[in-house]
């Protein structure tokens, strides 16, 4: 990949993506899972903290997950379409953090 | 009405239902037939995956397992869920960008290799077939069970169904008919759902009626807690508290996770949306309908444990309601009086009690256990056969266009016309039917774990070879070829060692590091990962062209590669 705004592009879609992946694995893996016993001393209502993060909670975490994927991955788009026209133009291309 | 009658309207009717849209969405071209034309809107696509995913396992057998492993269930909560996190992340979207028909298809050209699209073709016939048993094996249990006909006429009244709408319009006709489907089976999975909750706790929302109080009738107290005390007076653990090793409930969601994000079926369904923002717009509503049925699948588990302890321990077995009965002359309950006192003991201790339960049918007879009225027992008939015959159909089309679009036209056969591979492709899918057919009357194991086997398949063979070929621009045809068939032949033979050849060992002090044949994908994934990466570093970089593609799917735009 040689030219700026396509290197800049896939920088910030793998931080993208490697950020929501480790609350992906946090959630599920390490919560739901690893660390399920010590969050069954907390109650709410009639559930377990544990219990409910295993069964429901992680389900609610993953729909957020994708759907604030989509919603940066749109924004990474529609800038990388602007800077692909900028440079065309002969303007200088912003390489600030876009992702955050 | 009895519940016969209501079975036959509802089934007679969206059966109806399916092949009105199927004469409406015939396929003309292969692009028709393998991606609808590639011009499914996002939201249609989003609910047709979500039948195409949810099958007879999600819908008939899923909640039964969990009300039986208890907290140990999560693993298909999770690992069925958490998949499309990795779907949506780290495939749709490039998929989508690369833009061809199959999933053979991306491993051929981004190996360019011959072999490799073989190898990827035989997976993908290997993994499909083996899921679309459970499928078979599952509508087999409706029909038998509540049109009362036996499973061999249930199964071939199911595939002629599915051999009619897949057979005329493809990808296009099963689209459309999926997306009648989820609406049947959400609806009949969440009308009964609702109906116990406000039953037994008041509250119209299972997922919160899930960690409500019980109402007077059923004992009062959290209904968490009252099971967690049924479930340890009858010996049966603590239903909250886990019972399997933590590692082997970790690799099963991880493998169950990874063979999500490489199933060919739900794969093949991103490929049918205008673009690639529509992709990735799809996997999130995918994953929304998903979670409806999932999120309430365990608060139907947790009801229907309670409901069926409350009604049959320490009961009369003279006077057991009528659905008892039935359910015993298919043998899916079994009642042995030990002790001949005519009562009910159920126990774990296998020397003690006296009910076996089949797993399958907590869910089909949860609704009868509770006493609803006849139209929703009937509904939940119609709702798995929905699950059943949308999963069927898209696997079904996995292996025709396995076999038309990369066995014959792009490894053997690359002169024949679009319409000789129309032919193929329907002549493939035919063929398919009478095998899946035939499994379906001769079925092996439960349901939900026969295509639970399936998942560490596909992510053995596949999910390392697509998402490296994505992200390591240096990986080449030797590391794909080699470790796709490391991580299938290690899966494949792990399972088969405990299941077929030495069944004595499976359990926990048979298993390689207490990992049982569900979870051990987990390994051959990362085994494919490793021999991959290794294989690949010691032998030549692949082509200009290649990485070129590589570069291409990477970036944003509709421009296809050439």
């Amino acid at each position: 990949m040689t030219d700026k705004p396509a290197r800049h592009y896939w920088r910030a879609n793998l931080r993208i993506v490697l950020s929501l992946l480790s609350i992906w694995f946090f959630i599920s893996f390490v919560c739901g899972i690893l660390l399920v016993d010590l969050l069954d001393t907390f109650r709410f209502g009639g559930f377990k903290l544990g219990f409910w993060i295993a069964q429901q909670g992680a389900i609610f975490v993953f729909v957020v997950l994708i759907f604030v994927y989509i919603y940066l991955m749109d924004k990474l788009d529609d800038e990388y379409q602007l800077n692909n026209k900028r440079k065309d133009s002969g303007q200088d291309v912003a390489d600030e953090d876009t992702s955050s | 009405m009895s519940v016969q009658v209501w079975t036959f309207i509802f089934v007679f009717l969206t059966f109806g239902l399916y092949i009105g849209i199927a004469i409406c969405s015939r396929a003309g071209s292969t692009s028709d037939f393998y991606v609808a034309g590639g011009g499914v809107p996002p939201l249609a696509n989003g609910m047709a995956t979500a039948a195409d995913w949810m099958s007879a396992a999600s819908f008939i057998s899923m909640a039964g397992l969990i009300s039986f492993l208890g907290r140990d269930g999560t693993f298909y909560l999770m690992g069925w869920t958490g998949g499309y996190v990795l779907l949506a992340l780290l495939l749709a979207p490039y998929l989508r960008k690369f833009g061809k028909f199959t999933v053979p298809d991306f491993i051929g050209d981004r190996y360019y290799s011959r072999t490799a699209r073989l190898i990827a073709v035989f997976c993908a016939v290997a993994v499909s077939f083996v899921y679309v048993c459970g499928q078979m094996q599952g509508a087999g249990i409706v029909f038998s069970r509540f049109l009362e006909v036996d499973i061999t006429t249930g199964v071939i009244i199911g595939m002629t169904i599915v051999f009619f709408y897949a057979v005329l319009g493809g990808m296009k006709g099963i689209t459309y008919t999926q997306v009648a489907q989820y609406c049947v089976l959400i609806f009949a999975f969440m009308v009964p759902a609702i109906f116990i909750s406000i039953l037994m706790t008041g509250i119209p929302i299972p997922q919160i009626g899930f960690g409500a109080e019980l109402n007077e009738a059923f004992g009062g107290g959290y209904l968490l807690d009252r099971l967690d005390g049924l479930s340890s007076e009858l010996g049966f653990g603590v239903y909250t508290e886990g019972h399997r090793s933590t590692q082997d409930v970790f690799f099963i969601t991880a493998a169950l996770m990874f063979g999500t994000a490489g199933l060919p079926h739900v794969i093949i369904r991103f490929f049918t949306v205008p673009n690639v923002r529509d992709a990735r717009r799809s996997a999130g509503f995918a994953l929304i309908f998903i979670a409806i049925l999932y999120t309430t699948a365990p608060a139907v588990a947790a009801f229907a444990r309670t409901n069926l302890i409350n009604t049959v321990n320490s009961a009369e077995y003279s006077a057991m309601p009528e659905w008892f009965s039935k359910w015993e002359t298919t043998n899916l309950i079994a009642f042995d009086d030990k002790n001949g006192d005519g009562r009910i003991q159920y126990l774990a201790n296998p020397e003690l009690n006296e009910l076996s339960v089949n797993r399958d049918i907590m869910v089909l007879a949860n609704p009868e256990i509770a006493g609803l009225p006849n139209w929703v027992v009937a509904l939940v008939a119609a709702g798995a056969l929905a699950a059943a015959l949308s999963t069927a159909a898209g696997l079904l089309l996995v292996i025709s266009t396995s076999v038309a679009h990369d066995f014959m036209k792009r490894s053997f056969m690359p002169s024949i016309s679009e319409k000789q591979e129309l032919l193929y492709a329907r002549i493939a899918i035919f063929a398919a039917v009478l095998v899946a057919g035939y499994v379906g009357i001769n079925p092996p194991a439960y349901v939900a774990q026969v295509v639970a086997y399936a998942f560490g398949l596909a992510a053995a063979s596949f999910f390392p070879a697509i998402v490296l070929g994505i992200f390591d621009k240096r990986m080449n045809k030797q590391g794909a070829i080699v470790g796709m068939i490391i991580g299938f032949l290690f899966t494949a033979g792990y399972i088969v060692y405990f299941k077929s050849i030495n069944p004595a060992q499976d359990n926990a002090a048979g298993w390689l590091l207490g990992i049982s044949p569900e979870g051990i994908g987990t390994l051959g994934t990362l085994l494919n990962l490793a021999v991959s990466l290794t294989v690949a570093k010691f032998s030549p970089e692949p082509p200009e062209s290649v990485q070129a593609i590589v570069e291409n799917i990477r970036l944003p735009g509709d421009t296809q590669p050439t």
